[in-house]
């Protein structure tokens, strides 16, 4: 998304310093994910995802028990020649937008 | 014609290639819905792209109707391929054509059903935790997922790319591998295909359909303890009957412990959520995509027609994902995850210096009836505990029918090491041959 500016926010407390094991997860937690991840929820949605991400972080808490593992990948960048090549339209490339003006896409309004 | 199993989302044709030769000639393939056809509507299951018409086609498509083969529809799945049932699809559950009380399995529920109902020779599915294996098992098909970098990406709408390849189904282990054939090659548009001629030990030149000659003679097949405990006891003795019969033919089986299995679809889920936190994140309404009516500003609007567009499961994932990596979590789910990853890799890696392939129930569980596992996100995540270890250790593997239990169709998979595709084919067809 283009707007970056509180993606690095917290969601929520850090998890140290207590050692209850239970992740519970409050709806107050949720809306706050929910916005940082753009999706508007509805109240009943809330206290679903809230009971359900309960038990899905609670079962995610044996990670724990994974011991540090040294990641061997063999990884090479791939390269190519820095050539124009035939890509999309401009036509094609506006052709699935909601809204477009003057060859360019619409968004919503800023502020 | 067949009773309906809602296997598909649309039906439209791509005519194949008609001067072509082989066995893909004349073969009808139906395609996963999140694999772009151009001019052809490719909705991902989801409300969200409902009316999205991709004006390209991924190097897959292209690649199959060049071989000869006419696409004749895109397939039902899970939203985004989030689920293991094909029930979370905005256009409703496909129905498994072996007994439509039950799902299809997930997430390419829509590919297996297709096949096993008779509607396509072939399918295409996905596979990014057992989305290709779990419904092949469950339609009593077989379905193979390649090893990464083997199969182009382009044109595959991402959920989680570090764990996704497009896979094949379809009724038996050398039609299934004749596709595999077709598709399987580098491709300049995925900087992750893997040019055969330069992965050591691999060869280039392999013909995978010719490796479906059943010759198991010799074979070494490995039986880890950890993929068959907690499995239902009626799936155990069908795939524990099947082994037996490739013991009969040759083999050499040999028990082994892969104990970081454990821990494979905690991985999977933190890892295949936070990539889908990140893929996700460009449907906001304004290329392409369905946008809500808002009135509110640009974050507004976005999380509104987000909102809209996303069914639950997809909702949860997002959320999820977006948890695991934010500030004070990151550590403790996703590097742990990784640091999972990485383990689980070096335990197949350790198995493979002494056994051929390794084999277990794909699913463990028989399929379930609909409706059953919708509202326990949890118990859906479960069911994927023998498919998601292949995809953290970016292994081939491929599921072959192994049998009937109470009528319902038993899965067995087979898993090998990286590029050594023909090895599981070989294996396979000796299950089939019984």
């Amino acid at each position: 998304m283009s707007d970056t500016s509180d993606s690095t926010d917290d969601a929520g407390e850090a998890p140290d310093g207590g050692d209850d094991a239970a992740a519970a997860v409050d709806a107050e937690e949720v809306r706050h994910v929910a916005d940082l991840a753009r999706v508007r929820l509805d109240d009943d949605e809330v206290a679903a995802f809230a009971d359900q991400f309960g038990d899905i972080l609670d079962y995610f808490e044996a990670l724990d028990e994974v011991p540090e593992t040294e990641r061997e990948e063999e990884l090479v960048n791939v390269m190519r020649p820095d050539e124009v090549e035939a890509g999309l339209s401009q036509e094609e490339a506006l052709s699935n937008a909601e809204e477009t003006e003057d060859g360019f896409f619409v968004g919503p309004k800023v502020s | 014609m067949a009773a309906d199993h809602n296997a598909f989302i649309t039906e439209e044709t791509i005519e194949g290639d008609a001067d072509a030769e082989g066995p893909l000639a004349d073969a009808t393939v139906a395609v996963k819905d999140n694999i772009s056809t151009e001019g052809i509507r490719t909705t991902c299951g989801s409300e969200m792209l409902a009316d999205y018409v991709p004006p390209y086609s991924a190097t897959v498509v292209d690649r199959l109707t060049e071989a000869g083969a006419t696409i004749v529809g895109k397939t039902n799945m899970d939203e985004f391929g989030m689920g293991t049932t094909t029930e979370t699809s905005a256009f409703g559950p496909t129905k498994n054509p072996v007994d439509p009380e039950r799902v299809p399995g997930g997430s390419s529920g829509g590919s297996a059903a297709a096949v096993a109902a008779g509607e396509a020779d072939v399918a295409l599915g996905s596979d990014t935790g057992g989305s290709v294996r779990c419904p092949a098992a469950f339609c009593g098909v077989v379905g193979i997922k390649p090893t990464y970098g083997l199969v182009s990406r382009y044109g595959l709408v991402a959920y989680a790319n570090s764990l996704e390849q497009i896979g094949p189904i379809a009724g038996t282990v050398e039609e299934a591998a004749a596709a595999l054939d077709a598709i399987a090659g580098p491709d300049p548009h995925d900087g992750t295909t893997r040019d055969l001629s330069e992965v050591e030990g691999a060869d280039p030149d392999a013909s995978y359909a010719a490796a479906a000659d059943g010759d198991v003679d010799g074979l070494t097949v490995g039986v880890p303890t950890e993929l068959f405990e907690g499995a239902d006891e009626r799936v155990v003795e069908t795939v524990e009957a099947a082994i037996a019969d490739l013991e009969a033919q040759g083999a050499e089986t040999t028990e082994i412990s892969l104990p970081s299995v454990e821990h494979a679809v905690q991985a999977y889920y933190v890892i295949a959520m936070a990539e889908a936190s990140s893929n996700l994140a460009r449907f906001d309404g304004v290329r392409y995509g369905s946008r809500a009516e808002s009135d509110g500003n640009w974050n507004e609007s976005f999380a509104e027609t987000r909102e809209e567009g996303f069914g639950a499961e997809v909702k949860r994932r997002i959320l999820l994902g977006t948890y695991a990596l934010s500030a004070g979590y990151h550590d403790k789910y996703y590097k742990k995850a990784q640091d999972a990853r990485a383990w689980v890799r070096r335990d197949f890696e350790d198995a493979f210096a002494d056994v051929d392939v390794i084999a277990s129930p794909t699913m463990p569980v028989l399929p379930f009836e609909l409706g059953e596992s919708l509202d326990d996100p949890l118990r859906m995540y479960l069911a994927d505990a023998n498919t998601t270890p292949v995809n953290l250790a970016n292994l081939p593997a491929i599921s072959v029918p192994a049998g009937e239990a109470d009528g319902l169709p038993v899965g067995l998979q087979l898993v090998g090491p990286k590029f050594d595709e023909e090895t599981v084919i070989r294996a396979a067809s000796a299950v089939e041959d019984r």
